[in-house]
């Protein structure tokens, strides 16, 4: 809240003229035949104008991909994926302007109701232009992505944060992207890691220079700026020695997207005594009422806790896709380094989500903790796959994992698969499983104070999740709170 | 002018079989009513179907509140239009503050009734009104609903939410139960205070103990799935003394 307030009055303070900028770069769009090939990947690279090393960066995780299968453990079930029918690279679009709210979909414009979305924001969410000479008002400019970036970076730019596309950061800070790159999650890692590294489209980077708090939250300016990064996002982030840095992706809004793969990799680094909170709201398409369509999302998230006294947290919500592979991670190398993975995973309808983490101790007296919370409805799967492993060195690694699951209706499914492997004796691992059902007592005894079935069951679902809820920064709080009832309309008769 | 509450030779059925064979009863408004009876004969039924709980089979009969069909309404509409049921096991709802939830349920109904909702400070002047009035503590306020509360902490709480939603009809399932003297006695008095001529209650209960605290207009005894008599607040003395193995031929 503080940090959006801030940026409110910052906004004020510029000349709003600086507003136009948002409307008038015409970005052409442009598409790249469908399939992918060395060409396709020559094309995205020279696009780009990347450096000569990042295109045989791209073309050897292409070449390693085609030795690769789709990995086929997860309990997700989906038509196989034809590869060569895909659009590898499209620019930007530029969103059909729109001359008022009338024109959107009015199904999207309660959703947005629901959140408690402001409508002025609404409205550069779904890209409608006022016209020209309208006087604008400061609450306006803040969701204008141009003003914001603006502001934020030069606000950024004292405190020496590098905060930019990971395609400007290719050419203005290549020897630093060089350097981290595909440390975390090499070119090899998995099936869709390496098809990203081969075509990834855009994402951030962010570095933060040693001993610099981050001086705001990355997240008002991503709340509209981050919906163009395209399928195949590239996230690095690096926290330096004694850095922190707050950073969240994604948005409550409802996401649509015409493409239905979604391979993302993000990499966070931190370094001795350095601090990432990494938060996530996903909520893509998630198909229609008999499970068509939908966007299948396939991420690798993977943090280096490669100092001492590092720690990485993960938080995320998920709400939308079809289909959810997702494992943010933590490396646990430096000593006395700390990971941490709080998840709340809703599915309705016909989605299927295979989410968890992986918390690998290398260092001492490196600690974990997993709180996982899925929620099922409707017809709908969710598993918690997570894997808790000690290093023959790590002496003195902890770890504790909670995995709640509830189950609404009885035509849904929840799954918990966790792998333990502590290969040294003094490693400490706890682990918490439950599997409930929503009660209907309990559903009951809401709607006789005058609750609605579906308020009822949003309210006992946040009640369910609140200690992950808490994880996340203060302003998005509440409207994952909301979030989380809307997405489980339609799941009680 | 109609009763508050009319049910008439209601038949309720639960898994195929019948539980109510017919069962009437007239509450008009600021009248207290006891029922009594042995354990199995209907009452949490009875209680359970007028809230609108789902799983109730309603073969034959018809309930009137305030002269409309209350069986074609939905559990929140009827809790809308002031029927309140303090349970007789109230449940717990981890995670979920009491403070919201009262809130929550306030808001939702008085949204149904087209009135506003209650700002933060009027609401919270209000609850803490109510709940320093039943000796419950701000600290209680801030717990999971009913998380960690003893059986008296958990009755209370029922209280407590009778005087904030102030329905116009209260059905109390067995509140005394598992509560101590002290604690019986503060429920009670609780209960008590919301006695007015526009409301009404009835009170579910074992024991005599209990009506000599709220001191009801009627007593109707049930067995079997059917009120088989009624009658002053003496009827309850004669129960404590006799039992009900006289009633219990009549049902048959
Ligand atoms: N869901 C149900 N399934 C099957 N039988 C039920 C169900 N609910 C109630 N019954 C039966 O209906 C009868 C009446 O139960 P009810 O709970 O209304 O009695 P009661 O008068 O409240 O008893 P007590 O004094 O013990 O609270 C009992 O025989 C009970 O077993
Ligand atoms: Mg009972």
């Amino acid at each position: 809240m503080p940090a959006e307030l801030e940026t409110v009055e910052r906004v004020r303070r510029i000349d709003v003229d600086q507003y136009r900028y948002g409307f008038e770069t015409k970005i052409e769009s442009e598409k790249a035949p469908k399939g992918l090939s060395e060409d396709i990947v020559r094309f995205i690279s020279a696009k780009k104008d990347e450096p000569e090393w990042m295109l045989q960066w791209r073309l050897d995780a292409y070449r390693r991909w085609l030795t690769m299968t789709e990995p086929n453990w997860a309990r997700v079930d989906y038509p196989k994926i034809d590869y060569q029918d895909v659009y590898y690279y499209s620019a930007p679009k530029q969103k059909k302007a729109l001359a008022s709210l009338d024109e959107v979909d009015p199904e999207i414009l309660k959703t947005y109701e629901k959140l408690g979305i402001p409508l002025r924001e609404v409205e550069a969410l779904e890209g409608v232009v006022r016209p020209e000479g309208e006087r604008r008002v400061a609450v306006d400019a803040v969701f204008d992505s141009v003003s914001v970036a603006t502001t934020f970076q030069a606000e950024l730019k004292k405190a020496g944060v590098i905060f930019m596309p990971i395609s400007h950061a290719l050419r203005e800070h290549p020897d630093l992207v060089r350097k981290y790159l595909g440390t975390v999650v090499p070119t090899s890692d998995n099936f869709f890691a390496t098809l990203n590294s081969a075509v990834f489209s855009d994402g951030s980077f962010v570095y933060v220079p040693p001993g610099v708090r981050c001086p705001m939250e990355l997240s008002t300016y991503f709340r509209i700026n981050e919906r163009n990064t395209g399928q195949f996002e590239r996230t690095l982030i690096i926290a330096d020695k004694g850095a922190y840095v707050s950073y969240l992706e994604g948005c409550t809004a409802p996401q649509r997207d015409e493409n239905q793969l979604h391979a993302a990799v993000v990499e966070l680094i931190a370094h001795d005594d350095a601090e990432i909170k990494y938060s996530t709201v996903q909520n893509w398409y998630p198909g229609n009422s008999e499970g068509k369509g939908g966007v299948y999302n396939f991420v690798t998230k993977r943090g280096d806790c490669r100092g001492r006294n590092s720690k990485i947290s993960w938080t995320q919500v998920e709400t939308g896709s079809a289909i959810t592979w997702k494992y943010p991670s933590c490396i646990l190398r430096g000593d006395n380094s700390r990971g941490e993975f709080y998840s709340i995973a809703i599915s309705n309808g016909f989605q299927q989500v295979d989410s968890g983490t992986k918390m690998i101790h290398l260092g001492k007296n490196t600690t974990s903790r997993i709180i996982s919370k899925g929620i099922a409805a409707g017809r709908s799967q969710n598993t918690y796959r997570g894997l808790v492993s000690a290093h023959r060195k790590a002496t003195g690694a902890r770890n504790f994992t909670a995995c709640d699951s509830l189950l609404i209706g009885d035509k849904c499914g929840a799954h918990t698969v966790p792998y333990v492997e502590a290969k040294n004796s003094s490693a400490l691992f706890e682990h918490e499983a439950t599997t409930s059902k929503i009660s209907e007592d309990v559903l009951f005894y809401c709607v006789q104070r005058g609750l609605s079935q579906e308020e009822a069951v949003g309210l006992v679902v946040n009640g369910f999740v609140r200690d992950v809820l808490q994880q996340l920064p203060m302003e998005f709080a509440v409207e994952a709170q909301k979030l989380i009832s809307i997405s489980l309309e339609g799941s009680v008769g | 002018m109609s009763a508050l509450l009319e049910v008439r030779n209601l038949q309720v059925r639960v898994e195929e079989r019948e539980i109510l064979h017919g069962l009437s009863l007239t509450v008009n408004k600021g009248e207290v009513h006891a029922i009594m009876g042995p354990n199995g004969s209907g009452k949490s039924t009875l209680s359970h179907v007028i809230a609108g709980k789902p799983g109730y089979e309603v073969t034959g009969g018809e309930i009137l509140f305030k002269g409309e069909d209350l069986l074609e309404m939905s559990p929140d509409e009827r809790a809308a239009k002031g029927v309140f049921l303090a349970f007789q096991y109230p449940v717990e709802i981890p995670g979920v503050a009491t403070m919201t939830f009262l809130r929550t349920a306030l808001n939702a109904q008085r949204k149904a009734r087209g009135e506003s909702e209650y700002s933060t400070p009027d609401f919270l002047k209000k609850v803490r009104a109510v709940a320093a009035s039943l000796n419950i503590p701000q600290e209680m306020l801030r717990r999971g609903v009913n998380v960690g509360f003893s059986g008296g902490e958990k009755k209370r709480n029922e209280v407590l939410q009778m005087g904030l939603f102030e329905p116009s009809l209260c059905i109390l399932d067995e509140m005394d139960s598992g509560l101590d003297i002290d604690a019986l006695r503060i429920a009670a008095d609780g209960v008590n205070a919301l006695r007015s001529s526009e409301r009404a209650m009835v009170v579910i209960t074992h024991y005599q103990r209990l009506l000599n605290y709220i001191v009801p207009d009627f007593v109707h005894v049930m067995s079997k799935g059917r009120v088989v008599k009624s009658g002053g607040k003496e009827l309850a003395l004669e129960l404590e003394e006799k039992g009900y193995a006289q009633f219990e031929e009549q049902a048959a």
